[in-house]
């Protein structure tokens, strides 16, 4: 009887989840994208939008350069003008232009554009300038579907800011054709005595990636190497450098600051935790594809994306594009937290301590948010939950150059990549599984949020570059990044920095 | 007419004037006595960029001295590889005309564009240059090796620019009086020698003038490095242009780097008018 029972509302769900599927609307009739699932019910959802009347009103947007992000824009942006008769003006802007382009008319007093996109760790020196969201899209369905961390990170203190569009994690994505197969695991066992297996620690990482770099392991004719990465100085490189710290710097033991000690406003960045980060990346470069140190996102998508190495990891977007269709690696690739290490600095005691540590890096992402000073603030709320209803956001999770990642629970049913998206069973489960226990994770750590932000990265950047191009040794290069923090917190202000970072801190430590 | 009324016609380009090249010197001068960046508004600062910059940024002085390696390499560079096909085309050859347009088309594309397919070339696992050099068991790490990416640099640099000195030169040998040669001919003066006592001082003054403003288009380097190495490896690639445009637009640190550029701009007055002058003296000493 519990089994009929079982069987009986495991198909019920089924049916509720995914009956628009079963069924084209007329709202998928008359837009294509969203044709796997029709119109999905909900506070934005296309029917609801439809009966607002904005005729006569413009909405600006500006916007990343097709197509990550830009993309959905457009076509969301086209799609709310054809329902609600407004006009909506789109500006497409390179990624490095995004913060100026908003904030040089901010800091003026203007506001050229409704609604800015930017990286969610924009907002501690944009929120002055946005709209907070109204209680009526926070109570909204869509909104209440968003995970808790990625409500925090759309968050300044309770209050959100930047509406959520899409959901970012660092994760690692392996050649599971490769890790799996019996006959590479018992040529890795002969060659180098240790098992094959999804990498659990960045020293495993290295040593697999280094062994399967320069060889064409999967018999297409070319060279294989051993992982692609984010390299390229000021080219997304610091967070990638963050993904390789967390392990060694994120000690559960010692709440209170990853990138500072919170009561002193004292710089991590150099503690032997992240000086063994840096050692292992300045390694990496030996394990890269040539010119590899000079990858950035794009390049390391495209590189694993199409099959030319094991390893990678940052974003999703690497692994989105290795399952897409037209991708030579289809089903051939799996999803697996951060490695992790055997040992983890503990700041307060000043030692190395010897156990396990693994740590999710809940990382920045395409976030979005509406001028205070916009005359269409309404409209513009209108918008941005359109573009995330529960038919847009399905639609855009399939296409890997849109940017949107899974930020809603209900992105963590393995079903939605299975049905959709042509995924194998496993490789779903695993990807979903990957995602979900980041949420859960309560050693997680989320993006620097503080006041200046660029200052800080761009230091990290630049160190981490020195060492990497053999100009520095990691010690030496993260010692000139911690000098600079300390130029940079006393240009801000010690209390400034302490006050944004403690509200980080918070998220941290679960304490929000 | 009334003396006074003379000075009415002079409004519209002194507007102009003002509007474009006045006021945005001010309003430097004036950002870079203020802290203004993500954080803080126009405030006045006085000097602290300045001592700043003077005592404490060793990365900027880096980047200048980088600079004017790059800038000197290619510009010297561009000068020999110029005047070199100016001279081949200005004699009677063939396909005289086929050859001027053809040494002119890398000026007229767009850099940041070429920048691009120069990078796709040198890509050191997918781009053609290495897969030609791996048949000869060399494959050369161009944009990742510090060395080796300022020269990948200057050749992408070399590539664009050298057409601009080309058609300079060109118009300059185009210029000159037949007589000296003619003389020179009778005279039965070898063509090395009618190069170096003939051509080359008649050309001095063009050859300066070619050369300070290749000069001045060259301290500007910025496309060819965003584009190709962004500065990189580490700092390698780094000018001043580039770390300014990190300073202001990336980091948003608009009163330090507007200070950084005021000081680049006298620098580069000061150092182009004492390169002018020993050019000067050096090429036209009679």
């Amino acid at each position: 009887m519990k089994i009929i029972k079982t069987c009986l509302s495991a198909a019920i769900s089924s049916v509720l989840i995914f009956s628009p599927m079963a069924y084209a609307d007329k709202w998928s009739d008359q837009f294509p994208h969203i044709k796997a699932t029709g119109d999905i019910a909900g506070d934005c959802s296309y029917e609801k939008i439809s009966k607002k009347n904005y005729k006569g009103k413009t909405l600006k947007i500006n916007t990343h350069a097709v197509p990550v992000i830009g993309q959905p824009t457009a076509l969301h942006a086209e799609q709310f003008a054809k329902l609600t008769g407004a006009k909506v003006d789109v500006t497409h802007t390179p990624a490095g232009d995004l913060y100026a382009k908003a904030m040089v008319p901010f800091k003026a007093g203007q506001a050229p554009y409704d609604i800015v996109f930017g990286f969610s760790n924009f907002i501690n020196d944009w929120r002055q300038y946005l709209a907070p969201v109204p209680k009526k899209y926070m109570n909204s369905t869509e909104m209440k579907d968003v995970t808790k961390s990625h409500v925090g990170v759309s968050s300044w203190d309770g209050t959100m800011y930047q509406y959520p569009v899409d959901g970012d994690r660092h994760y690692l994505k392996y050649r599971k054709d490769v890790i799996d197969n019996p006959e590479m695991q018992k040529k890795y066992k002969a060659d180098t005595g240790k098992t094959l297996k999804v990498p659990t620690t960045w020293k495993e990482y290295g040593e697999m990636a280094k062994y399967f770099n320069g060889w064409d392991w999967d018999g297409d004719g070319e060279k294989e190497y051993g992982s692609a990465e984010v390299m390229k100085k000021d080219d997304l490189m610091f967070a990638a450098f963050f993904s390789r710290s967390v392990a060694y710097a994120k000690n559960p033991r010692t709440p209170g600051g990853f990138f500072f000690d919170l009561e002193t406003m004292k710089p991590n960045i150099n503690n032997p935790g992240f000086v063994e980060a840096l050692t292992d990346w300045v390694e990496a470069t030996k394990y890269v594809p040539p010119g590899g140190i000079n990858f950035g996102l794009g390049d390391e998508i495209g590189s694993f994306g199409g099959g030319q190495t094991l390893f990678s990891f940052s974003w999703d977007d690497a692994f989105i594009a290795a399952m897409q269709d037209d991708s030579p690696i289809k089903n051939k690739v799996g999803a697996a937290p951060l490695p992790g290490s055997d040992k983890v600095w503990n700041r307060v005691s000043n030692k190395w301590e010897n156990q396990y540590n693994q740590a999710p890096y809940i990382v920045w992402g395409w976030a979005v948010g509406v001028a205070k000073k916009s005359k269409v603030q309404e409209m513009a709320f209108d918008y941005l939950c359109f573009f995330s209803n529960g038919a847009n956001h399905q639609a855009d999770l399939a296409i890997g150059n849109f940017g949107v990642n899974p930020f809603k629970n209900s992105d963590f049913d393995p079903q939605l990549y299975i049905n959709t998206m042509g995924w194998d069973a496993d490789i779903a489960n695993s990807y979903t599984k990957t995602l979900k226990d980041m949420e859960k994770s309560k050693n997680r750590v989320f993006p620097l949020r503080v006041r200046g932000v660029f200052e800080f990265t761009s230091a990290v950047a630049t160190g981490t570059s020195k060492a990497l191009a053999g100009q520095l040794s990691p010690q030496e290069a993260l010692d000139e990044v911690a000098k600079e923090w300390e130029a940079i917190v006393s240009r801000v202000g010690k209390k400034n920095v302490q006050e944004d970072y403690a509200v980080g801190v918070k998220m941290e430590d679960n304490k929000l | 007419m009334n003396f006074k009324h003379k000075y009415v016609f002079l409004f519209p380009g002194l507007f102009v004037l003002i509007g474009i090249l006045i006021f945005p010197i001010i309003f430097v001068v004036r950002l870079s006595l203020s802290g203004w960046n993500s954080y803080n508004g126009l405030n006045f600062i006085g000097l602290e960029n300045y001592v700043r910059l003077f005592t404490d940024d060793p990365r900027f002085w880096q980047s200048f001295f980088r600079l004017s390696f790059l800038s000197v390499t290619t510009v010297i560079l561009q000068y020999v590889i110029g005047f070199a096909l100016a001279h081949m085309v200005w004699k009677d050859i063939k396909f005289q005309r086929f050859f001027r347009v053809l040494f002119l088309i890398p000026m007229m594309t767009t850099p940041v564009i070429m920048t691009v397919i120069w990078r796709t070339f040198f890509h050191e696992s997918l781009g053609p240059v290495n897969d030609i050099l791996s048949n000869f068991g060399m494959s050369p790490k161009w944009l990742t090796d510090p060395t080796l990416a300022k020269i990948t640099v200057i050749i992408v640099e070399v590539w664009q620019w050298t057409p601009f000195m080309f058609l300079l030169l060109l118009a300059g040998l185009l210029s000159l009086p037949k007589e000296p040669f003619l003389a020179a001919a009778i005279d039965g003066a070898s063509p090395i020698r009618k190069f170096i006592y003939v051509t080359f001082p008649l050309m001095a003054p063009i050859s300066i003038g070619a050369i300070i403003i290749r000069l001045i288009e060259a301290s500007k380097i910025m496309d060819t490095v965003y584009v190709l190495t962004s500065g990189g490896p580490g700092t390698s690639t780094e000018t001043s242009s580039f770390y300014i445009f990190i300073k202001g637009l990336r980091e948003f640190q608009m009163g330090y780097a507007a200070s950084m550029s005021f000081t680049y701009l006298i620098i580069m007055i000061i150092s182009l008018t004492f390169i002018a002058k020993g050019l000067t003296k050096l090429l036209l000493k009679d």
